[in-house]
C-alpha cells in the first residue's frame, strides 16, 4: 500500500476524523482558556483526584450552601482531555442544585461507560466529551473531575 | 552492522497495520516483541516435550528439565556469572528485587541502618526497599541527580556511612535512559563493606553484561525486555549469599526433606523456586539468549547508539522540543524521552498512535524523578534491534503532526 492509493487516503481521513472528534474545539478551548480554574477562599469542601495511570490531578473546591453549588474552582494538571473535563463541569455544575449535579455527574459517567440510557444531546457541551470513548485508555482522564467532584460533594461539612 | 531488514523478518509483529499505518514500534523499554525462534520454542515445548520438572521418571520430563537447566546455564553465560547455581528464575526484576528485599533485607537490615538508591530509580526497585525500611525502622537515602540526568557522584566517597547496609542502582534509566557506571559504584560499595543491587532490566537487553566485572553482589533483568516471553526474571546473586539467604517462598520444590515437624531446604539456586516454575517461557527465554548471541550485544549496543544519535538530533531540530538525559550516547542506552511545547505526553501519545507510531507516555513508574524534574511525565520512545532510521522520521512526522494539531486550535 503506497501512500498515494486510495484506501490509504481514507485511512488518513478517517484517523484525522477520529481525532477531530477525541479533541473537539470545545475541548481544545477549554484546555486552552480554562473556566473557574484556581482556588475559592473558602470552601466547604475541598477533594482532590489523581488517575495513578496518567498522573492526571485535579482538585475540586466548592462551596455548597442551601443545597446548591453556590462556587467552585478546580487546580490540576494533566492531558488536555483531564483538564477540559474538568473546566467544562465547573461551568456546568455552577450555582446547580446539589442533587441535580448528582444526577449530572450519573448521566455524564453513564455517557462515558457507552450506556445506551443517556441521550448524549441532553448533555449540551458536554456531548463532546463522548468523543473519548473512541479511546478506552482516555476515558479515565475524562471522567476523574467527575468522580473528584462527587467525592467531595459526600464529604461531610 | 546489523541487517536490519533481515532481523525484522524474524518479527511476524512487524508486519501489521494499526491504523491503517504500518506499526511503528517505538515501546521496547515497556516490552520487546519477540521473534520467530521464541515463538517457536514456546510452541515446541508444549507441542513435544511438556512435562513438569525435576521430579518426573519419564522421558518428557526429563527433556523438559535438560531443557528448563540448559536455558539456566545459557543466562548464567550471558552475564558472566561464575555458575549457572548463581541465577534463581523470579517472574519478572520487580520479583527478583522483591526476593533480595524480602529474604537478605530482612535478615541483614535492621533499626537505624540505611539503604542507598539513586533519584532515578524505578519503582520496583524503590517500593521493595522503601517497605523494608518501613518495616525495620531503617532510612532510605538517594544520590542526586545532575542537570544532564546523571547521577551526580561528587563527593561519593562520604555517602556511605557505618550503617549503609545496601545500595541499589539501576545500571540504565528506564526514563532518561542514562547509563550509570555500575562498576565504580559496586567497587565503592564494596570498598566500604555495602552490599549492592543493580537493576539491569534495561541494561541486559540492550548491552554486555559482565556480572563478575562490575563485581555487584545482586543483579536483576527481565525476559520479556529482551525477546523473551513475559513472566520469566532473573536474579543473579553471588554463590555465597544464595547459600545463607533463607528461602523466599515456600512450597514444592525448594525443599529436600519434609516432616510434619519441619523441612530443610534444597540447594541453590532451587531454594529460591518454589512450585511448578514457568518451564515454557523459561525454555523459550533461551531462544531468545541464542537469537542475540548470534547477532552479538556488541553489534546491538552499536545499532541503538546510532539510532539514538540520530533521533536525538532530528528531534532536537524542532523548536520547542525538550530532551531529557545525557547527550552523550556512549553515556545512554536507546532511551529518548521527551516533552514538546506545553503539550501534555498523553496528548502526544495519542497523536502518534494514531499514525501507528507506539511510543510510552506517562510517569514510566519513576514519579519521584519525574517529580525532581519538574514533569508530569514525558513521551519516551525507546528501540531495539529492529527499528529502523526511517521509523525515527516517521516518528518525527507524527510529533509535528501533534504539535501542528493542537497549534492550529489555539487561536
Amino acid at each position: 500500500m503506497t501512500a498515494d492509493d486510495p484506501g490509504r487516503r481514507a485511512d488518513y481521513a478517517r484517523q484525522e476524523a477520529e481525532l477531530d472528534e477525541l479533541y473537539r474545539d470545545i475541548i481544545l478551548d477549554h484546555y486552552r482558556h480554562p473556566r473557574r480554574k484556581g482556588r475559592l477562599a473558602a470552601p466547604t469542601a475541598t477533594h482532590e483526584g489523581l488517575n495513578p495511570l496518567c498522573g492526571d490531578e485535579v482538585t475540586i473546591e466548592v462551596i455548597v450552601r442551601d443545597g446548591r453549588i453556590q462556587d467552585i474552582a478546580y487546580m490540576g494538571s494533566g492531558c488536555s482531555i483531564s483538564q477540559s473535563s474538568a473546566s467544562m463541569m465547573t461551568e456546568a455544575v455552577h450555582g446547580k442544585p446539589v442533587a441535580e449535579v448528582r444526577g449530572l455527574i450519573a448521566d455524564f459517567t453513564a455517557m462515558m461507560r457507552g450506556s445506551d440510557d443517556i441521550d448524549p444531546e441532553s448533555l449540551g457541551d458536554l456531548e463532546a466529551l463522548g468523543g473519548v470513548r473512541k479511546f478506552p485508555v482516555r476515558v479515565k482522564c475524562a471522567t476523574l473531575a467527575w468522580h473528584t467532584l462527587d467525592e467531595a460533594l459526600a464529604e461531610p461539612k | 552492522m546489523l541487517d536490519v531488514a533481515r532481523i525484522r523478518k524474524d518479527f511476524p509483529i512487524l508486519d501489521r497495520m494499526v491504523y491503517g499505518k504500518p506499526l511503528v514500534y517505538l515501546d521496547n523499554a515497556a516490552t520487546s516483541q519477540k521473534p520467530r525462534q521464541v515463538i517457536d520454542a514456546l510452541v515446541r515445548y508444549y507441542e513435544t516435550y511438556n512435562a513438569n520438572i525435576h521430579r518426573a521418571v519419564h522421558c518428557l520430563g526429563e527433556e523438559a528439565t535438560a531443557a528448563y537447566e540448559e536455558a539456566r546455564a545459557r543466562v548464567a553465560a550471558f552475564i558472566n556469572a561464575p555458575s549457572p547455581e548463581c541465577i534463581v528464575f523470579t517472574r519478572n526484576t520487580t520479583e527478583a528485587i522483591n526476593l533480595v528485599a524480602y529474604t537478605w533485607g530482612r535478615a541483614n537490615v535492621s533499626e537505624g541502618d540505611e539503604i542507598l538508591l539513586t533519584e532515578m530509580e524505578h519503582h520496583s526497585n524503590l517500593i521493595p526497599w522503601q517497605r523494608l525500611a518501613q518495616d525495620k525502622g531503617a532510612t532510605v537515602r538517594y544520590i542526586g541527580l545532575r542537570d544532564d540526568q546523571t547521577l551526580d557522584l561528587n563527593g561519593l566517597e562520604n555517602v556511605f556511612d557505618a550503617r549503609t547496609k545496601m545500595m541499589a542502582m539501576p545500571h540504565v534509566s528506564n526514563s532518561m535512559g542514562t547509563i550509570n557506571p555500575v562498576e565504580k559504584l559496586a567497587g565503592e560499595a564494596r570498598r566500604h563493606g555495602v552490599m549492592s543491587l543493580v537493576d539491569g532490566a534495561q541494561a541486559a537487553p540492550h548491552m554486555k553484561v559482565d556480572v563478575q566485572a562490575i563485581n555487584c553482589d545482586f543483579y536483576a533483568f527481565s525476559a520479556h525486555k529482551m525477546l523473551g516471553p513475559t513472566g520469566v526474571g532473573v536474579l543473579y546473586a553471588r554463590r555465597e549469599l544464595l547459600e545463607e539467604m533463607e528461602p523466599f517462598l515456600g512450597g514444592g520444590e525448594m525443599i529436600r526433606k519434609v516432616t510434619f515437624e519441619g523441612a530443610t531446604w534444597n540447594d541453590i539456586p532451587w531454594k529460591f523456586e518454589a512450585g511448578t516454575p514457568n518451564i515454557a517461557d523459561v525454555i523459550a527465554f533461551g531462544a531468545a539468549i541464542d537469537y542475540l548471541n548470534e547477532i552479538g550485544m556488541d553489534e546491538v549496543r552499536a545499532h541503538e547508539m546510532e539510532i539514538t544519535e540520530y533521533a536525538l538530533q532530528q528531534l532536537g531540530k524542532l523548536d520547542d522540543i525538550i530532551l531529557y538525559g545525557p547527550r552523550d550516547s556512549q553515556q545512554r542506552g536507546g532511551v529518548v524521552s521527551f516533552n514538546v511545547a506545553d503539550l501534555h505526553p498523553h496528548d502526544i501519545g495519542t497523536v502518534l498512535d494514531r499514525h501507528g507510531v507506539a511510543i510510552r507516555a506517562g510517569h514510566h513508574c519513576t514519579q519521584p524523578l519525574m517529580r525532581r524534574l519538574g514533569v508530569s511525565g514525558t513521551a519516551r520512545a525507546s528501540f531495539y534491534i529492529y527499528n529502523t532510521p526511517q521509523e525515527v522520521d516517521v516518528l518525527v512526522e507524527a510529533v509535528k503532526a501533534a504539535r501542528k494539531f493542537f497549534r492550529n486550535d489555539t487561536a
